[in-house]
């Protein structure tokens, strides 16, 4: 199944996608031949039910792993035969990850957690300080740039993982089920914020099994057995 | 777009400050370092200490020397029993005139003729060392002289009865520097004290020729006065011995022909005395065996004291194992966001570098500290060299870098997927 019309500039182009793992004798085909294009600021939302293929979907989409067939291309760019440091520096330089759990190192404080990746591009401690402060502010957390993550709700420290996925000013955000360890309101309020993103023409991928929490996307991708069951295009 | 490297010192400050949020943990862990270096330090300067001793002793012979004594042959190879025996052994006066005659490189010479003798100054006897020997004897053998004047070249032409105390034989006779000018009986003979010196110090294991003497006296005078033979009664009855020089100090022009020169007196000895009843110490050679002894000495101490840095490292590493088990999850997020394998690697080398390196500078301080207690409380020498500092700084380094080389391969080698769901 594909879209209905070609996307003009697509940001990804995934083309007869197979993840295949392999457990003791058994074969797992987790993405059974997924072909499909998300364009420039689309806000899709990957839903399905568990074992759908959706988490291995954004694990091949954010890079973190490659996939056993076809081919995966970023910007008209095939990373399916990169190496682990090419593929390390793709999520550095264009992607950026909001995950369920928040994903915060404990230790460092908010503005250090949100620096992460400016350290990683070696951006001279001034300067990554100032953004960290800045994108702080965007998630309404300003006030917070000295606490360590602990002393935080957990809606403020997911609103702490956007600002740091928003560092490197990537192209994509990759979103795992964002809202699922908030509540209702909570997480509503992170989807306002994702829904702001989107509105400034940020391209989001995000993972999520609630109907609701899809509604704020523009687009939706069910799976069903490492296959596309249906797309939810609006054009 | 070139990814720029991140700066070594922004990675040395994250892994300070990741070991400070676990100061307890941290220092439990460089204890093991703390301890390695301090000991292999302290064991170096204990190493040091005794051997610099052993070379100071040594040096004091004077490495230009060479010192020939005369052995008594032990009782079996004395010839003849009976009432009265009759040993003789030792140099010759005629010994002394060839080695004087026959080796050019020979700069001075004392002969030294030891002689004990009851001795009278005033109420107090002793039965006392007597040395009869030339002015050279006080050129090869140095002692700050305490008061008055060592034997002059005119007591030795003249045969004059003049006698130099030591401070030793001072002591025992009750004598200071108000002593001089006065008369001793040695042996029922007048002697005036003309001078007091400096005894042989310390109680070191190497024998220098002037150990034990109370009392000197110029050689013709004690060559006319005493003789060449000595009577003493024993348990079996009388012996009498002859010996003509006990001693000599043979000093060489340079120091390239000390030993050619012990080489060549050892081929003369030998054949004038077939029997043996000498000895030649040549204190250059005892300093060279001494230095290599005192080299072998300090690498085993050393590798004892780098066993326990050895101990250390494992410590170190089993912490940084366990450090990376519990930290699955940010080197996860690390991984996701963008760190290369290298970075973590590196990340994690940097802190167990910072462990052994912050443990090798406090076991310094360790190292630095228990030699002085071992000198104030055992009284031992010791020497702590730069060079061992360096030594151990460098090999806690090199414990960091090898114990927490496979932690950090461990920890980049984490699937960042599954390090993310680690819990």
């Amino acid at each position: 199944m594909t879209r209905a019309s070609p996307v003009e500039d697509p940001v990804i182009e995934l083309h007869a996608v197979r993840k295949i793992y392999r457990m003791g004798t058994e074969e797992v085909r987790a993405l059974d031949g997924v072909s499909l294009q998300f364009g420039t600021g689309e806000f899709w939302a990957v839903m399905g039910p568990s074992g759908s293929g959706k988490s291995t979907l954004l694990n091949l989409l954010g890079c973190l792993d490659v996939p056993t067939a076809g081919r995966y291309l970023v910007h008209g760019e095939d990373v399916s035969g990169l190496d682990d440091d090419a593929l390390s520096h793709l999520r550095l330089r264009r992607l950026g990850f909001i995950f369920q759990s928040f994903h915060l190192i404990p230790q460092l404080s908010v503005r250090e957690n949100i620096e992460l990746p400016l350290y990683y591009l070696g951006w001279d401690p001034a300067h990554s300080a100032e953004r960290a402060v800045e994108l702080a502010g965007l998630v309404g957390l300003e006030s917070r740039v000295n606490h360590r993550p602990a002393e935080l709700s957990g809606g403020q420290q997911q609103r702490v993982a956007i600002a740091r996925a928003l560092a490197n000013d990537p192209e994509i955000l990759l979103a795992d089920e964002p809202t699922g360890n908030l509540d209702t309101a909570t997480g509503e309020q992170i989807m306002r914020l994702l829904g702001d993103l989107h509105g400034q023409g940020k391209t989001i991928l995000m993972v999520t099994h609630e109907p609701e929490i899809a509604s704020f996307a523009s687009h939706q991708l069910h799976l069903r057995d490492g296959r596309i069951e249906r797309i939810e295009d609006p054009s | 777009m070139m990814t720029r490297r991140v700066p070594m010192l922004r990675e040395i400050r994250l892994g300070i400050r990741t070991l400070i949020l676990h100061k307890l943990r941290s220092l439990l862990t460089i204890l093991g370092v703390v301890f390695g270096v301090g000991s292999v330090v302290a064991m170096l300067a204990v190493g040091e200490g005794a051997s610099q001793e052993a070379l100071r002793q040594i040096r004091q012979l004077g490495s230009h020397n060479l010192i020939i004594d005369s052995i008594k042959p032990t009782d079996e190879a004395v010839a003849g029993g009976g009432r009265v025996r009759m040993v003789m052994y030792g140099l010759r006066y005629l010994d002394e005139a060839r080695i004087r005659e026959g080796f050019p490189a020979v700069a001075r010479l004392a002969p030294a003729k030891i002689i004990r003798k009851e001795v009278r100054l005033g109420a107090t006897r002793m039965e006392m060392r007597v040395v009869g020997s030339t002015p050279d004897w006080f050129q090869l053998v140095r002692r700050p002289v305490v008061a008055g004047r060592v034997l002059t070249a005119l007591d030795e032409e003249q045969g004059t009865a003049a006698a130099v105390l030591t401070e030793h034989g001072a002591r025992r006779l009750l004598a200071n520097a108000n002593t001089l000018g006065q008369s001793i009986l040695v042996d029922g003979k007048a002697f005036e004290v003309v001078g007091i010196i400096r005894s042989a110090g310390g109680e070191g294991a190497v024998q220098t020729p002037d150990q034990d003497v109370d009392i000197y006296i110029p050689m013709t005078t004690a060559r006319r006065v005493f003789g060449d033979l000595t009577t003493r009664r024993t348990a079996a009855g009388h012996e009498r011995e002859w010996v003509e020089l006990h001693a000599m100090i043979v000093e060489a022009r340079e120091l390239a022909d000390v030993e050619p020169l012990a080489w060549g007196i050892e081929t003369m000895l030998r054949t004038s005395h077939p029997d043996g009843g000498y000895q030649i110490r040549v204190p250059l050679a005892l300093l060279r065996q001494a230095e290599a002894t005192r080299r072998n000495f300090n690498i085993v101490l050393g590798s004892i004291a780098g066993i326990s840095l050895l101990v250390g490292g494992i410590g170190i590493m089993n912490i940084m194992l366990a450090s990376v088990t519990e930290r699955t999850r940010e080197i996860g997020i690390r991984r996701a966001i963008g760190a290369r394998r290298r970075q973590i690697v590196r990340q994690f080398l940097i802190e167990t570098v910072v462990l052994s390196l912050t443990g090798g500078l406090i076991g310094v301080g360790l190292g630095l500290f228990i030699p002085l207690v071992i000198t104030q409380v055992a009284g031992m020498p010791t020497v702590v060299t730069a060079w061992s500092l360096i030594l151990s700084l460098g090999i806690s380094v090199g414990v960091g870098i090898v114990f927490g080389l496979y932690p950090a391969a461990r920890a980049a080698r984490l699937d960042p997927i599954q390090a993310l769901r680690h819990e």
